[in-house]
């Protein structure tokens, strides 16, 4: 069927902020949809509130509303534009959700808007547990028994019935929210209450466990004439009982004989022929692993993170078909995009392994419990390629960024025997070391691990085999062979010095004489059968090298990995703003990276798509094969920076600001003592190495202080510590965290806080635009709500920063983008840091301001000067509207997590919320962020000391005024009185029952310490999140929370318009 | 270890690690792109003289099994994988790969760049070559290439040697099977179809078919170039000459070898691929039903579209990457064939209606 050319113009919902569950993977599949549609002619409108994204950039779709994703914002818009169709199946569950809500009111219909790609039925047959389970009965696909249920007992019946343990499953959520195993009573009892309260619709799924199955994952497309294939088949390496987020997980399927492969690949397109879905959708099995025998355990009849992974490891562009068959084409019409000559109605040949690994957010969330189950925790991954299994995992571990190399990280082969069997069985994230250290040790037997973990034995003999490997280089004499035998199957350069003793000179004599280099190979979809002319490359050892440089100027982008809290979305979307300045400034754009949900991954992004690990000796490889020009680091974050000293030191040309001043930056004394040298203020403080160095800094700068390690990545282990106690207890955690670097002392400046980002040639500066914070310093800037222009700062203040900036920026000789954070206390500005790349901001920014900063910032590096550009210099003048960033938090998913905002970030996305009336943008943040918004009810407030204050009594106030009944905890409700405030008092006991049975709205509650698990108030604070009510952890954003409920009880009209 | 080395006729050499049998053969060099089912594919009869690529790089993951035989014994004679492993893990294994070969004294090579080998062939087209595990040198290997004749004819020894029943538990039909090295997953698909099968060895008259009055035809899979089988495609359209519609219907079906050979006896021609379909991917589009399956493919050779359609064939099925002729039918006889095969094994199974379809005919249907 050719495409249905009635589609003059087509909207497509995005996802939204990032969150746990549905992250970048959907700006990658918008970003394709977008792509696909209007490469047909057809017009594009999209909507989406997260401005970290590549598809809300120019070009992309031809009208781009940054605007709350709500039922509101959709139907207004649908009025203005009046498209033909909307595409609701690349927004995650977020767009699938709201489109069918829209749906159900009459709204598609009544403006003649087709649904594209999905229909009500097949959603809710596919989401809704009862429908699906009876859709299976009718086809005979096997599921475990269950029931649908809406309360406690019926659970306890059917797990008595059926016998633990059994799993829970909330109906309609992200990334399994809210679902768990239960072993017993009581922890069925838990799981049920918090799971009926997670589902959209107040209903679980309670069902017989099959924990220990193999579980086995199809990626099917399905076209409107019924031809159906399989992009990709997966299995977690992690059996049935982790999320398969959760998992590690490789593809192809490895232990799976051809008839047990196809009993699964009939299965999958039964379920999608019967689920009648257009596009493309996940199948998800347990296989037993003693005989033929599977059941199927859920369907997502929607692209996803699954299906992101399935694309990037197969090379088949999943969201770009599933566009197409949505407009009308047929699979048989479409052609291979990777091959360009055969048919796109095939099923990928992968010649070789792929392994993906999830990046989670432990090292932020100390307290959380690692332990992994059926609710996903991790915010990224990371995949890796190569012909063999080891070398494939080997890279994928790499490409996390660990302590450590290879299956060894610090922590675990620290463990005493005792704690590392413990740790075995507590199926947490760190398993595969454990397991690896287990042989090391010799304390189990394969078998033995197997028992324990349910882990193929396939797996485990290959994790044997690595470690068989470590022995040998080890133990055995050094050759050419055994060194070439190890780089085949992944072992990094340090692991073999480390293992052989061998100085890295003559491992490099070594590998010259015998040329021991790693060959680049093609992901051509088709295993060498067709030829391709795709440019996506992995290394392997051994063989030919496909990978042939051309003779054109190159210039090497390091891309940012994984994505995690503090280095998100919005570094991929720097790099991929930056190849594609470079190919339009007439370079060779190479791209390295390792993140599979991104769209700096995909094939047609830049000329070359080196996918491979971040670490050094990865990148160094790539250099070698193309001799790039320069190589820019500044795009991918902290991660791509913190290569600069060893490229440098390796004579490798980096683009931009050069590595002495990037060392510079980073170096507090002397940055310091720069700033002092420009007579600008910074707040005082040093790098300190021992305990006894950080006391001698107490004496000098008094509390409070902030203390953080050098180098970070998103306030890692950054706190405000007012006290000896605090400090020794902090030095304990951070020293050992980052031991390679001092941890940083500063005095604690309280005041307001600014972000200005700037692009610098080395004398001129431009500055887009001030982005000025709501909360006041000590809440981690990127878990602050800013806004843009600055709503609040005086003339001359702008003109320090600016002033600060531009010698700053001459300083430091930067060349490209730098981000500096300032704070000012009302008399004197302050610099807090400076990074000399790009930042959190820099997308927003370059979408409210209009100004294309990463491709300025290209052309800076590559010789251009900004004074010879249309842009201008100094501060760029402010846009006519307000833009007000709101972080969003994955709160729900991590259930041991503070909520409360401090010095270290939490937040994993933002949204913008864009009007030119200041209240009005802050109400569309609020709204774009995704939590309740209450106009009545009771509002509990607890405070610390420091806050009860004049000033946050007249924001209690307002919101009594408004009509809320305040309940307040002993103190608080003491202070409240005493400024004439009604407050019913409250003891912490009495909230969380109040907040369950729904009497309490909003909570307001400023905690003494973030991150106190045992501290009087942090249940309330989870049980607040977890029934979705608005928590304020910060009395600022409590008072910019109430622009939100004040227009909501206005019932304020929105009005949307597109950037 | 032992060495492993692939020689090419065109004196390419590549080195690797020796597995299976010690031992040398001769062959043609061929790939096969499918990611599982190494154990169906080498026990192919269709596969008899030729040395296997496999592109998946990691063999032998889930060993050998006692039920995954499409005949009684190994065809290839030797395979070639990026990586083999020793240690398999699935619930069916019995045997590694490597104690498998070894007993069928068939030679491996591995930690090779299979890739290369394969980009080679697709350049190149398909090669005679000498697969060894023993410690021999290049000029000795040349010599054993140069002194080798690869053969086309191995359809003619590949199937049953006598006249062999194989019954349906149900059986409602009567069907003749010519067989030039069958697979045994056809078979299956035809008895589960309540099909009573007579195989009939290579060269078997058409009239002692003929005489035995079959409810239906059907030409098997098999290896070998089908020009070779000069006898076959005689006999074959004598039988085709008494394939009606009406009462005494005797509807024929061809698969890969049997299809190709129909062809040849209608007058139509064949021709060898450059490097042939072998994998279980290919896109293949079906104008009676207009939709396309994922196929199950392997073979060398292929039916010239245009040679075909002046001599009472039509193309039915094309592949949808390169254009080829993967099935066809008579305009006026319930005769028809198919290149690729529906009874997969190893390989997606979405075919299979072609054996209802072959059933349809036999209860008087019409194509």
């Amino acid at each position: 069927m050719p495409r249905d050319y009635s589609l003059k113009k087509v909207m497509i919902i995005g996802s939204g902020p990032i969150v746990i569950g549905q992250a970048a993977e959907f700006d990658y599949a918008g970003t394709q949809a977008c792509k696909a549609i209007s490469e047909e002619g057809i017009e594009t409108v999209l909507i989406n509130s997260n401005p970290a994204t590549i598809m809300t950039d120019k070009g992309i779709a031809d009208k781009v509303y940054l605007e709350p994703i709500t039922e509101d914002a959709v139907t207004k818009i649908i009025q203005q534009e009046r498209p033909d169709g909307v595409l609701a199946g690349f927004g995650g569950q977020t767009g699938l959700n709201l489109a069918m809500a829209l749906d159900e009111k009459g709204i598609f219909e009544k403006y003649g808007v087709k649904l594209l790609g999905v229909n009500k039925e097949s959603i809710h047959k596919a989401e809704d547990r009862e429908a699906f389970k009876e859709l299976m009965g009718q086809i005979n696909e096997p599921v475990p028994p269950s029931i649908i249920a809406t309360g406690y007992e019926e659970c306890r019946a059917f797990a008595e019935e059926t016998g633990y343990p059994v799993i829970i499953r909330p109906a309609y959520t992200l990334g399994g929210t809210g679902g768990g195993i239960a072993h017993n009573e009581q922890e069925l009892r838990e799981h049920c209450d918090m799971g009926i309260a997670k589902s959209a619709i107040g209903q679980i799924l309670v069902e017989k466990s099959i924990a220990g199955w193999k579980e086995i994952e199809y990626e099917v497309m399905r076209d409107s004439k019924d031809n159906c294939i399989v992009v990709c088949s997966m299995e977690n390496l992690d059996p049935a009982g982790v999320h398969t987020g959760d998992s590690i997980v490789v593809a192809p399927t490895q232990t799976l004989n051809d008839t047990q492969y196809q009993m699964l690949r009939d299965s999958a397109l039964k379920i999608i022929r019967s689920l009648k879905i257009e596009g493309g959708c996940n199948a998800q099995f347990a296989l037993n692993p003693d005989r033929d025998e599977y059941i199927v355990i859920e369907v997502n009849p929607r692209v996803s993170r699954s299906s992101a992974l399935a694309s990037k490891a197969a090379g088949y562009p999943i969201a770009k078909i599933a566009a197409k068959i949505a407009i009308g084409y047929s699979l048989d019409e479409l052609k291979n995009y990777v091959t360009e000559g055969s048919s796109a109605c095939f099923e990928p040949a992968l010649d070789y392994c792929v392994v993906k690994i999830p990046k989670w957010p432990f090292n932020k969330f100390r307290t959380a419990s690692r332990k992994l189950g059926t609710q996903m925790k991790a915010t990224g991954e990371i995949m890796a390629i190569d012909r063999y299994f080891e070398a494939a995992l080997a890279k994928a571990i790499s490409s996390l960024e660990l302590e450590g190399t290879g299956l060894r990280i610090p922590y675990v082969t620290g463990l005493s025997n005792e704690k590392l069997l413990e740790k075995l069985r507590a199926c947490d994230d760190e398993r595969i070391f454990c397991i690896a250290e287990i042989f090391r040790r010799q304390l189990m037997t394969l078998e033995e691990v197997f028992a324990e973990t349910k882990i193929d034995r396939w797996f485990l003999n290959k994790l044997k085999g690595i470690i068989d490997m470590e022995e040998l280089l080890k133990n055995s004499e050094v050759t050419a062979e055994l060194i070439e035998e190890a780089e085949h199957r992944g072992f990094e350069e340090e692991e073999i010095m480390a293992l052989t003793g061998i100085p890295r000179d003559v491992l490099q004599d070594i590998r010259i004489y015998h040329d021991i280099y790693p060959v680049y190979k093609v992901v051509d979809t088709c295993a060498g059968e067709f030829e391709a002319l795709t440019p996506y490359y992995y290394s392997s050892y051994g063989g030919e090298n496909e990978s042939v440089p051309s003779g054109r100027d190159k210039i090497l982008v390091v891309g940012s990995g994984p994505i995690r809290i503090g280095q998100g979305i919005e570094f991929d979307y720097c790099c991929v703003q930056g190849v594609w300045a470079l190919r339009e400034a007439g370079y060779e754009s190479i791209i390295i990276n390792n993140n599979p949900e991104t769209v700096s991954t995909d094939f047609d992004t830049s000329d070359k798509l080196y996918f491979e690990p971040l670490h050094t000796d990865d990148v160094m490889n790539v250099i070698k094969q193309e001799h790039p020009e320069g190589v820019i680091l500044q795009f991918g974050g902290q991660t791509s920076l913190n290569l600069a000293s060893r490229l440098a030191a390796r004579s490798i040309n980096i683009l931009g600001t050069k590595n002495k001043y990037i060392d510079l930056a980073e170096d507090r004394e002397k940055f310091s003592e720069l700033l002092d040298l420009l007579d600008i203020a910074t707040p005082k403080g040093c790098a300190v190495r021992t305990e006894e160095e950080a006391f001698e800094a107490v004496e000098r700068l008094g509390y409070p202080l902030v203390v953080r390690p050098s180098f970070v990545i998103g306030g890692r282990a950054m706190q405000v510590v007012y006290s000896d106690e605090e400090l020794k207890k902090y030095l304990k955690e951070a020293v050992r965290m980052s031991h390679e670097h001092p941890v940083l002392i500063d005095k604690y400046v309280e005041g307001r806080e600014m972000d200005v980002d700037a692009i610098a040639d080395g004398e001129d500066v431009l500055i887009p635009g001030i982005m000025e914070h709501f909360e006041r310093t000590g809440v981690h800037s990127g878990d602050s709500c800013t806004s843009y222009p600055p709503y609040d700062l005086p003339r001359e203040v702008i003109e320090e920063l600016v002033e600060s900036t531009k010698k700053i920026a001459k300083a430091l000789h930067i060349v490209g983008l730098v981000n500096i954070q300032y704070a000012w206390d009302g008399e004197k500005v302050y610099v807090i840091e400076v990074n000399p790349r790009a930042s959190r901001t820099v997308p927003i920014l370059s979408k409210v301001t209009g100004i294309p900063m990463v491709k300025i910032a290209v052309k800076v590096m590559t010789g251009s000067r900004l004074a010879e550009m249309e842009w201008g210099t100094g501060l760029y003048p402010d846009a006519d509207y307000y833009a007000i960033k709101i972080p969003v938090f994955s709160d729900a998913k991590l259930t041991d997590v503070d909520v409360a905002v401090g010095p270290e970030m939490k937040s994993t996305g933002e949204v913008l919320g864009i009007d030119p009336d200041f209240f009005t943008a802050v109400y569309k943040g609020f709204l774009g962020a995704g939590g309740r918004i209450p106009t009545t009810g009771s509002a509990f407030v607890s405070l610390k000391d420091h806050d009860k204050t004049e000033e946050s009594a007249e924001i209690i106030r307002e919101y009594e005024k408004m009509g809320f009944r305040l309940l307040a905890s002993r103190g608080t409700c003491e202070y409240l009185r005493e400024h004439g405030l009604k407050a019913e008092q409250i003891g912490y006991d009495g909230v969380i029952p109040r907040i369950v049975e729904g009497e309490i709205q909003i909570v307001i509650n400023t905690p003494k310490t973030v991150n106190r698990i045992g501290a009087d108030t942090f249940p309330i604070r989870r049980a607040a999140i977890e029934r979705n009510l608005p928590v304020m952890t910060c009395m600022d954003t409590a008072k910019l929370f109430l622009n939100a409920v004040r227009l909501r009880q206005e019932g304020k009209e929105l009005t949307y318009s597109a950037l | 270890m032992m060495k492993g080395t692939i020689y090419l006729e065109d004196g390419t050499v590549y080195k690797g690690t020796g597995f299976g049998f010690r031992g040398t053969r001769t062959g043609e060099l061929v790939f096969n792109t499918a990611m599982t089912g190494y154990q169906k594919t080498m026990t192919d009869p269709s596969y008899e003289g030729q040395i296997i690529v496999m592109t998946y790089p990691l063999i032998g993951n889930y060993g050998v099994n006692d039920v995954d035989f499409e005949s009684n014994r190994i065809h290839a004679f030797g395979l070639v994988a990026r990586d083999v492993c020793f240690r398999p893990s699935n619930w069916r294994c019995v045997r590694t790969i490597d104690q498998w070969m070894q007993d069928e004294q068939i030679p491996g090579v591995y930690n090779i760049d299979t890739r290369e080998i394969t980009r080679r062939l697709r350049r190149m087209g398909s090669q005679k070559c000498v697969i060894s595990t023993e410690d021999i040198g290049i000029e000795e290997l040349a010599r054993i290439c140069g002194e080798h004749e690869l053969r086309g004819d191995a359809m003619k020894t590949a199937g049953v040697s006598e006249v062999t029943e194989c019954k349906a538990e149900h059986p409602r039909y009567r069907v003749a099977v010519m067989d030039f090295g069958v697979k045994r997953s056809i078979l299956r698909e035809l008895t589960a179809r309540g099909c009573d099968l007579t195989l009939f060895p290579y060269g078997t008259k058409a009239r002692t078919i003929l005489d035995m009055h079959p409810d239906g035809v059907f030409l098997t899979n098999g290896p070998g170039d089908p020009e070779e089988a000069a006898e076959a495609v005689k006999i074959t359209e004598k039988l085709v000459t008494n394939s009606n519609y009406g009462e005494r219907a005797m509807p024929i079906f061809g698969i890969c070898m049997g299809h190709q050979i129909i062809a040849l006896s209608q007058g139509g021609e064949t021709y060898k691929l450059k490097y042939g379909h072998r994998g279980g991917n290919h896109g293949v589009f079906d104008k009676n039903t207009g939709r396309s399956y994922i196929t199950s493919q392997n073979h060398g050779y292929a039916v010239k579209a245009e040679s075909i359609i002046l001599h009472g064939l039509e193309v039915t099925h094309l592949n949808l990457n390169d254009g080829t002729v993967e099935g066809m039918q008579a305009i006026d006889k319930p005769v028809f064939s198919v290149q690729f095969h529906p009874e997969s094994s190893p390989g997606p199974n979405d075919a299979g209606y072609l054996f209802d379809k072959f059933i349809e005919l036999m209860e008087g249907g019409r194509l």
